[in-house]
């Protein structure tokens, strides 16, 4: 495989392939940002893959009070799943137990979407007929009463077709505390692209897989390619000097986010240099022929 | 193009009913057919050119230039665009409007917005009885849109109102809010005697605790809802006032529980 090379990191010349998902995205408000931020991690957790959670979902971004309906602090959560049915079930079922049940907070629509998915309209027969519908400025609301007051929590928010899942860069470096330091700056880079989530944990994963595998029932399994401790005695993608390798995986709102989170993420990798993180960048496909969506790593080098 | 313009020649002799002056009564009419629309509703009744001096074409942007108690039904019907009327209107102006703006310099007379569907109705001076109030045998008034008094309201504003939300910024008579089924009407002010009786549903949200509310309201603290800082906002951004109603922790009264229970005063507390 042909290699380029930036600051002294080897980039190869190969691409991501991601697939077209359907996605939303939530506000979340409470009095402060810890609780809300609490509310939405509750809600994004066991969400890192649609292949065994349902769903894939992660916190895009904090909001300061001044850019929330209801001011208060509070922050957008974005949702993927591969079908609408999907992502309306996984909405509700986690905004019933994780948004509802959180102290303080209230839901509001995060995205502007071509389709609706309900939110408070699903939530609202928790208030037993004591719930109170509002219309004004355009937007449904519902009003549930709880112990602490009240849950304010929107009609619907909007659903996109346009989101792509599965971007991702992979950082192979000498050691663990090497690639995780790649890692965890191109992860710091890429929480600040709107409209891009990273669901895994701290936004990072260490078990990439291939398709299908050797046991049956397995849809995926592990990535022996780039396995390290496999490097003498399979098909390795890895080259002598590598022995530790860590993924970031992408979902964006559009095609345009994941890119531009991507191009992020390599920024802030090779920046670094291969002496504190990645000796070499690459990223995982399969083959160009199962996703819509190609993301050839020399197209977004800085 | 200029605003079609209808000046008011001399104070009609007889009331008006000016349901026809809408832009989609209007559309495709030439000035001379407009002059010839009955308006009025005696023996022998007026037409429009026998009371106004017709300028202008665009029908969307409709203007009175001088207004009269005798103005009946202005505006009723407004599906789009926008009308103005620089001066006083007569009972139900803005009867079942459903879309456009509709904005009224003056004051009204009774039934202002009664019935409305959706749109924006604005009176600048004073309204009458039954502020977006139903009609005789009718079962609810306002069904949505926002209709704002920046003056005083008299009795019954907001009777059996069913959704939309109506604002009255100088205070109101007695039984505002009565037979309410939902919706939202607020009132900066003083309010007069049985505010909200009878009330089933619905939101009545005043800058200052009520004050000769029904028996039947219960006190219901002072709860900690994001509802009042979203309509605080709401409120501001559509400039119908200019500093938050509710505030914080606002007071709580629920009922009216002589019918289901089911509605809400809210108000800012004194001491905030």
């Amino acid at each position: 495989m042909q290699q380029l090379s930036r600051n002294g990191v080897l980039i190869d010349d190969t691409f991501a392939e991601a697939f077209g998902m359907r996605a939303t995205a939530i506000i979340i408000t409470a009095p402060t940002l810890k609780w809300a931020r609490q509310a939405a991690i509750t809600m994004t957790g066991y969400a890192t893959s649609v292949i065994g959670c349902g769903c894939e979902a992660a916190i895009d971004v904090d909001l300061p009070a001044s850019k929330t309906p209801d001011g208060r602090p509070g922050c957008r959560v974005m949702i993927f799943a591969m079908g609408t049915d999907d992502l309306q079930k996984q909405l509700k079922s986690r905004l019933g137990q994780c948004v509802l049940t959180s102290p303080g907070s209230a839901c509001f629509a995060g995205l502007e979407g071509t389709a609706p998915l309900d939110l408070g309209n699903s939530l609202r027969y928790f208030g037993d007929g004591w719930q109170i519908s509002k219309k004004f400025g355009g937007k449904h609301y519902w009003r549930v009463p709880v112990m602490d007051g009240e849950f304010l929590c929107e009609a619907t928010t909007g659903l996109t077709k346009l989101a792509v899942g599965g971007g991702n860069l992979l950082f192979l470096a000498a050691d663990n505390a090497k690639a995780l330091n790649a890692a965890e700056y191109a992860v710091a880079a890429i929480e600040k692209v709107a409209g891009a989530i990273m669901p895994f944990p701290g936004g990072i994963v260490r078990s990439g897989s291939k398709v299908g595998g050797k046991y049956k029932g397995m849809m995926a399994s592990t990535n022996d390619a780039f396995a390290p401790t496999l490097r003498g005695v399979v098909d390795s993608a890895l080259t002598p000097g590598v022995n530790a390798v860590l993924e970031i995986v992408i979902d964006g709102e559009t095609s345009d986010a994941v890119a531009a989170a991507m191009r992020a993420g390599l920024k802030a990798a090779i920046d670094l240099g291969p002496a504190k993180g990645a000796l070499r960048i690459s990223a995982g496909n399969y083959g160009g022929k199962l996703g819509k969506f190609h993301y050839h790593l020399k197209d977004l080098l800085p | 193009m200029k605003a079609l313009t209808f000046s008011l020649l001399a104070q009609p002799d007889e009331r008006l009913d000016l349901s026809c002056l809408t832009p989609a009564a209007l559309a495709g009419l030439a000035d001379v057919q407009i002059a010839k629309l009955r308006i009025g509703t005696s023996r022998n009744p007026a037409l429009v050119g026998d009371v106004f001096r017709i300028t202008g074409k665009d029908v969307n942007n409709i203007v009175f230039e001088g207004g009269s108690s005798r103005f009946d039904k202005l505006g009723a019907g407004l599906s789009a665009g926008a009308v103005r009327v620089m001066g006083d209107v007569g009972n139900q102006a803005g009867r079942r409007l459903s879309g456009g703006t509709l904005y009224v310099d003056g004051s009204a007379g009774t039934h202002a917005g009664s019935g409305m569907i959706n749109g924006r109705l604005e009176i600048k001076g004073n309204a009458g009885d039954y502020l977006g109030g139903s009609l005789a045998g009718e079962t609810s008034g306002m069904e949505g849109g926002l209709l704002i008094v920046r003056g005083k309201a008299a009795d019954y504003a907001g009777d059996r109102l069913r959704r939309g939300t109506i604002a009255i910024l100088k205070g109101c008579g007695n039984y505002a809010g009565y037979r309410m089924i939902a919706g939202t009407l607020v009132i900066t002010g003083r309010t007069g005697a049985m505010t909200g009786y009878l009330m089933k549903r619905g939101s009545l949200l005043l800058d200052r605790p009520p004050e000769n509310l029904s028996p039947t309201f219960m006190p219901c603290g002072e709860p900690d809802i994001a509802f009042s800082h979203l309509f605080d906002r709401f409120l501001m951004d559509e400039k119908i006032i200019d500093k938050p109603l509710l505030g914080p922790k606002p007071g709580k009264y629920g009922g009216d529980t002589a019918v289901s229970g089911k509605g809400e005063v809210l108000f800012r507390q004194r001491y905030r």
